[in-house]
């Protein structure tokens, strides 16, 4: 690092004249207003995309909220939203208050952080893999914590009264503890002097296949009603979610948020294959690890709160991917997109369907066809997909 | 900055072993890469340019030895330094979906951006030249998946402009091109050259495009440097004999009277000389 430091700026060659063309690119954890459409002179459709975007991801916060407030009033309890803003704003009655604040607002918090948080490690996997099929789930991330949990169920005593509050505490423990070691042992596995994407998914799907199988086996073993505590927890269920079970999934997501975000502008030239990633400066093996991390963290953090609720990972990012019309998932806008996913499923699930059915056999009953529409109504588009 | 009496190595290799998994490419290799030049490897299919190509760009790391960027070592530069210093066109990039052609050549940017500081005034600058360079201002909103062959190569060179390096590694930046378009490409790289001072490492199959656009050209076979020199100078039947297993002769052509191979009636098949 001498005199040659660089070459000079280009001074022999006529530049253009420097005219901004591109908007400043937005962060993509805050969501700006969108921009008013420009009046005369069609945009380019870089602009027109980046408008479309911003737009997007304002109507899905906006939704979000709204479907957080919806969810406040569903219930076996009438309240309207009205009421309900009176209460959040602290001019409630005491028996509301108990209700809602006590009651609800965990259950509602659990569904939009449990949803956000999945919507966004799917989207981190996703992108970071350049495959749509590489959830969490496939990583063998969500089987680990059901194997977690199961045991916990199955073998930790579950049938006894006097271990309900320890199981209350082990299952998510132990269901962290099992994603956290799946995912460790599929990306040491995987690891071959460094992290090949599609090594990574053939070792997770084994992995996951084989930590199912375990799965079984302890559900088949067990008795009955531990079987059958097994088998609601494994699809997902935001019942008995209280204020305790929720703040590890909204630390987590405040905590790893950030830092996922920070990986945003290295995901988007990762794209462009490993080799130019690397020739433009992405520490690749440091950015995956980072990636990988914060998609585990997310996931077990979800999955203890909640139990694997199904297909939010799959489902949300290409959602927000065909909602936005960008060139990869969206980081933020998957993550609201999974939040309207689990708290509306979640809301519908109290409110609306008789007796009490577990959100994640919504999730997957609304997600799925809503892409499916999604996919049939792009079919004429450049994506490919 | 740029009043170098003597030529000095931009890229280094110093007895450096490349290998992938079980194979062993090259054994204890020494190699220089002199600024300011177009040096150019050619050789057969197989015979490592791309490899050599790779370890000059940090893609893949040597066994043993050392290579140096500009007398430091290498592997102790951050990424991110190398990029500002060195750019790699590999020869397969992926074209991303629902990307512009300006917001391809804004990748090249990265290098000298940070997660929290969006584009500056230069970063503008630099993405509108490289698009004024490659003749892509009138693309700059097009889709990157709706452009032919030569247009997204270009595209891809602009990524590389814009990441404004005084050193650029281009593997076969030509294929699947026709000749016109060959040439446009290689003229931009030799005005890159010529007028940014870049130091360009390239991998080229057209012997008589090497030749001419060329200031240095290294031929390799098996695992070896077999010529080292100008274009004349490696561009001899005898070492088109060593390293493609072709005869040839060799006549100087009209326009630049630089060097073009012309093949004899019959020749040698490449995989005759694998033993050997």
């Amino acid at each position: 690092m001498s005199t040659t430091r660089r070459a000079a700026p280009p001074p022999a060659q006529t530049l253009p004249p420097v005219t901004p063309k591109l908007a400043p690119r937005s962060n993509p954890m805050q969501p700006k207003p969108p921009q008013p459409p420009r009046a005369s002179l069609k945009p380019p459709r870089s602009a027109d995309r980046t408008r479309r975007h911003r737009l997007t991801t304002g109507i899905c916060l906006v939704a979000a909220l709204g479907v957080g407030l919806v969810a406040m009033t569903a219930g076996s309890a009438d309240y309207t939203i009205l009421e309900v803003i009176q209460v959040l704003a602290g001019r409630g009655t005491p028996a509301q208050e108990l209700i809602l604040l006590d009651f609800r607002a965990p259950r509602v918090v659990a569904g939009l952080a449990v949803g956000a948080s999945l919507g966004l490690a799917g989207t981190l996997t996703q992108t970071f893999a350049r495959n749509p099929l590489a959830t969490p789930d496939i990583l063998g991330v969500t089987s680990g914590a059901a194997l977690g949990a199961v045991a916990a169920i199955c073998l930790g005593g579950g049938g006894y009264a006097v271990a309900a509050p320890l199981l209350a505490l082990g299952i998510p423990t132990m269901s962290t503890v099992g994603a956290v070691c799946s995912a460790t042992v599929v990306y040491g596995l995987a690891w071959r002097g460094g992290i090949n994407s599609y090594r990574l998914i053939l070792i997770g799907i084994g992995a996951t296949a084989t930590l199912s199988g375990i799965t079984s086996y302890l559900i088949a073993q067990a008795k009955i009603t531990d079987a059958q505590a097994a088998a609601v927890w494994l699809v997902g269920n935001l019942s008995g979610v209280s204020w305790s079970s929720v703040w590890p999934v909204v630390v987590v997501l405040a905590v790893v948020a950030p830092v996922a975000a920070s990986q945003s502008r290295d995901l988007a030239v990762s794209q462009l294959g490993d080799d130019l990633a690397v020739s433009l400066g992405v520490a690749m093996q440091r950015h995956r690890m980072i990636v990988i991390g914060c998609a585990v963290a997310l996931t077990a953090a979800a999955v203890s709160a909640s139990g694997p609720v199904e297909f939010v990972a799959f489902v949300s990012p290409q959602i927000a991917l065909r909602l936005t019309g960008a060139a990869r998932p969206p980081l933020f806008t998957s993550a609201l997109a999974g939040a309207i996913l689990v708290a509306g499923a979640d809301s519908l699930v109290r409110g609306v369907l008789p007796g009490e059915r577990p959100v994640g056999l919504i999730t997957a009953m609304i997600g799925a066809p809503y892409l499916i529409w999604l996919l049939i109504r792009h079919r004429g588009g450049t994506d490919g997909l | 900055m740029t009043t170098t009496t003597r030529p000095v190595a931009a890229l280094d290799a110093e007895r450096v072993t490349l290998a992938y998994d079980q194979r062993t490419v090259f054994q204890d290799l020494s190699l220089s890469v002199m600024e300011g030049q177009i040096t150019t490897l050619v050789g057969a299919n197989g015979s490592g340019k791309s490899t050599l190509l790779k370890a000059f760009g940090r893609l893949l790391s040597p066994r043993s030895g050392r290579i140096h960027l500009q007398g430091k070592a290498l592997r102790t530069i951050p990424t991110r330094q190398v990029a500002r210093q060195l750019a790699v066109l590999p020869q397969k990039p992926l074209t991303p979906p629902a990307t512009t052609v300006r917001e391809l050549a804004a990748r090249g940017r990265h290098p000298h951006q940070t997660w929290f500081r969006p584009l500056t005034s230069q970063d503008t600058a630099a993405i509108d030249a490289a698009l004024d360079a490659t003749g892509l201002t009138g693309l700059a909103g097009r889709d990157v998946a709706t452009l032919s062959g030569g247009q997204i190569q270009r595209a891809w060179i602009a990524l590389v402009l814009a990441q404004q390096t005084p050193i650029a590694l281009l593997d076969e930046p030509t294929t699947f091109l026709d000749l016109a378009h060959q040439l446009e490409i290689l003229h931009l790289v030799r005005r890159l050259n010529r007028d940014h001072r870049t130091t360009v490492l390239m991998v080229l199959h057209d012997l008589w495009l090497a030749g001419r656009f060329s200031d240095r050209l290294i031929a390799l076979a098996g695992g070896q440097v077999v010529a080292d020199g100008s274009p004349w100078e490696v561009l001899k039947p005898g070492v088109l004999r060593q390293a493609f297993g072709l005869e040839a002769q060799v006549v100087s052509e009209p326009v630049t009277g630089s060097p073009l191979v012309v093949p004899a009636a019959e020749t040698v098949l490449p995989h005759d000389l694998a033993g050997s």
